[in-house]
């Protein structure tokens, strides 16, 4: 019984998928998708090469500390980074009263209360306060931004297959729209207050391009700021900031491998040799 | 417990033998665990899985009770819990990412060990209700996985839990009141996440429950065996200690080894980068997908693209609960006497071609829903069920099977069963005599 039930909701579940099959074949030989500008103009990320990646990675405390003020003096206008508070900038290196004199200075100031009125007001950053947001609110953020709201950056580098190279792409990757693009898809023409990106999903972004110019920051080590270094650099430290404790991650890693690595080893020589009797007793059979 | 030569528990110690006679726990351990339960001497690595399963769980809820402590279940404040768990926590970090990635081990681990009950035949009698058992327990995962990935609140938390429970709107009439129900709102809101978090809490160890029932269920008859021919004497056996304790010792590291490979080095190359961004219902995401082990069933719900006679979503959804509800039915639908695929050459091609089907399927539920994985999805789908419902009773009534061994023994003797112990001590030590059973 169950058999011929079963076989019967089987033969079902065939007829209708063939039925669906032929019906989308046929679609597909009729009707055949069109082509897309996203899916032929979209490109992947460019390989980036950092010293935090492999299993054996450190972050390149100098990369972080020039990335940090790359996101200082230009992302942090308009970008939030919420997750992340000054005291965890002791990890760049910075002492501890450098991260105390970078909180104090930051231009933005943390939202509060007036002590004594109880009335909205600020006051400045400390060590252990978070990064305070540029915009109060999504509307503010909207006005300032042509109706885009700058999404927080403190997870891009996860939030975003293959993130760290996909923001050093992004970021480098602004160009004018190809001329075969407009001519295959006249209508996909970038609106006005777009950049053409190919790095994005959708070819055309609401961010204009934040690094145009070598030495758009003065870099406190010397380091030549290149805009494919500014870039390298402030997506190491997205990287840092998405995974503060990769450094921690990677050396308990190794530990955990190896001490296991030799567990194993003895465990499958501990099985060997309590199996052995067994085989032992065989040959003498 | 099961056989009559198993070896008997005799306390030593004065303290063991008080023991014993008020509270015999370590009796029972003996009988379940012990030198005290014969197993087939002949059982192969993939008998290792059932084990694995076990410590997945104890992963799993040892990490889970921990991040529970540092998570709060609310809206507003879900996603920021976990960054402070990833950030803030000590070894919060490690926590999370040991819990994330042991849900995908549980899978892999439980999906070796079903293929292998597909393979041996671990469903046949007398072992049906270890199988109705594993079933339950495999829907009970499902069910724990998906509020689980919920809890996160980001974006494929936010989603996927919408095209979920939208499944149930497929129901006709009462469905679109049972999705309400279920969600205590129009979409996962609050209220969602918070009946999630408290069932995500209450399901292992519901779980924890039918394992016991399913270790139970599975010492009656004793563990199954790669010949499938039963256990006949005493030569068949030996002691689970220290002879599968150690072999599974074994397992345990290589499984932890690639576990902690995951964990360490590659945490997030299982989720879905989406899941960094805070769940947002006035932006959908370009592809909505599920956990990896959710895409198998995921394409088969996809697969129906077409209205006939029923709504094409509700056939989906009828497919994609079929898929599992069928493998209830297997004891009964496979009417061949012989377990092991082994001595099955007829079946043996199918299998093989169902296990390359349901990681075809896997390929496809994790794509995007366009041409051609939609067509190739139909043929995979269409697959699946002729191999359970069509194929299966055909060939286990037509099939010819090869000559099945005598014994365990002498299967093993001819070298069938080359990771198994040759013939010589099995489960009667020497100066122990076989007596009966408890």
């Amino acid at each position: 019984m169950v058999r011929i039930i079963g076989f019967f909701v089987g033969l079902g579940f065939c007829l209708v998928l063939a039925i669906a099959f032929f019906t989308g074949a046929y679609n597909h030989i009729t009707n055949p998708p069109a082509e897309t500008a996203e899916k032929e103009f979209h490109l992947h990320p460019k390989p980036l090469a950092l010293e935090s990646n492999g299993p054996f990675g450190k972050y390149d405390r100098a990369q972080l500390q020039r990335g940090f003020q790359v996101f200082k003096e230009v992302c942090s206008a308009c970008h939030s980074l919420k997750y992340v508070a000054f005291r965890d900038l002791r990890d760049l290196g910075y002492s501890e009263a450098e991260v105390k004199a970078i909180a104090d200075q930051w231009v933005i100031q943390q939202p509060s209360v007036n002590p004594d009125t109880g009335e909205p007001s600020t006051r400045k950053s400390l060590p252990a306060d978070r990064f305070p947001a540029p915009f109060a609110n999504e509307v503010a953020a909207r006005a300032a931004n042509n109706n885009a709201v700058p999404p927080d950056l403190s997870l891009m580098a996860k939030a975003r297959e293959n993130g760290p190279a996909y923001i050093h792409s992004l970021l480098t990757g602004y160009r004018d729209q190809p001329a075969e693009l407009l001519k295959k898809f006249p209508a996909t023409k970038t609106p006005e207050g777009l950049h053409y990106n190919p790095y994005f999903p959708n070819l055309n972004l609401a961010m204009p391009p934040p690094l145009v110019s070598d030495g758009q920051v003065t870099y406190a080590d010397g380091t030549k700021a290149t805009v494919d270094q500014m870039s390298t650099d402030v997506s190491a430290f997205l990287a840092w900031t998405a995974e503060p404790k990769l450094e921690r991650r990677h050396a308990i890693g190794v530990a955990a491998f190896v001490f296991l690595l030799v567990f194993s080893v003895l465990t499958y020589m501990a099985y060997q040799n309590i199996w052995a009797s067994k085989k032992r007793e065989l040959a003498n059979a | 417990m099961s056989f009559p030569w198993a070896q008997h528990y005799e306390p030593k110690h004065p303290f063991m033998r008080y023991m014993d006679e008020r509270l015999p726990l370590p009796r029972l351990v003996y009988n379940a665990i012990g030198g005290g339960y014969p197993v087939p001497r002949n059982l192969n690595y993939f008998w290792n899985f059932g084990v694995l399963a076990g410590l997945a769980l104890v992963l799993q809820i040892l990490t889970g009770v921990i991040l529970a402590m540092h998570y709060a279940a609310n809206q507003a404040v879900a996603f920021g819990s976990i960054e402070h768990i990833m950030r803030d926590v000590n070894w919060g970090w490690m926590l999370r990412y040991m819990h994330a990635n042991g849900a995908s081990f549980f899978f892999i681990v439980v999906y070796i060990h079903i293929f292998r009950g597909l393979y041996y035949g671990s469903y046949k009698a007398p072992r049906e209700m270890v199988w109705l058992l594993g079933i339950v327990i495999f829907l009970l995962m499902m069910a724990t996985a998906f509020m689980g990935y919920v809890l996160p609140w980001g974006q494929m938390s936010f989603w996927g839990a919408k095209v979920i429970t939208s499944l149930f709107g497929a129901i006709p009439v009462v469905g679109e009141s049972i999705q309400v129900w279920l969600l205590g709102g129009y979409a996962p809101d609050n209220a969602a996440l918070n009946r999630f978090f408290s069932l995500h809490y209450l399901l292992p160890f519901v779980i924890a429950g039918v394992v016991i029932l399913k270790i139970w269920a599975l010492h009656i008859p004793g563990s199954s065996n790669p010949t499938g021919v039963e256990v006949k004497s005493p030569q068949d056996t030996v002691p689970f200690h220290p002879y599968f304790t150690a072999k599974d010792g074994f397992g345990v590291g290589i499984f932890l080894l690639l576990y902690v490979v995951m964990v360490f080095f590659a945490p997030n190359y299982l989720g879905h980068p989406d899941n960094y961004i805070e769940a947002n219902p006035l932006s959908t995401p370009a592809l909505i997908v599920p956990e990896w082990y959710f895409w198998p069933f995921y394409a088969m719900l996809r697969a129906f693209t077409v209205d006939f006679i029923l709504p094409a979503k509700l056939w989906g959804v009828l497919a994609m609960f079929s898929a599992i509800l069928l493998l209830f039915f297997l004891t009964w639908i496979d009417r061949s006497p012989v377990r092991s695929t082994n001595y099955r050459p007829l079946y043996k091609p199918f299998f093989w071609v169902l296990v390359l089907d349901v990681l075809v399927l896997g390929y496809c539920g994790g794509s995007h829903a366009e041409e051609p994985y939609l067509m190739i999805s139909q043929i995979a789908t269409m697959y699946y069920f002729a191999h359970f419902l069509i194929i299966l009773p055909i060939v286990s009534a037509i099939e010819r099977p090869k000559p099945l061994p005598n014994s365990i023994s002498e299967s093993v003797l001819h070298g069938e069963e080359k990771e198994s112990a040759p013939l010589g001590a099995g489960g009667v030590l020497p100066g122990t005599q076989p007596q009966p059973a408890e």
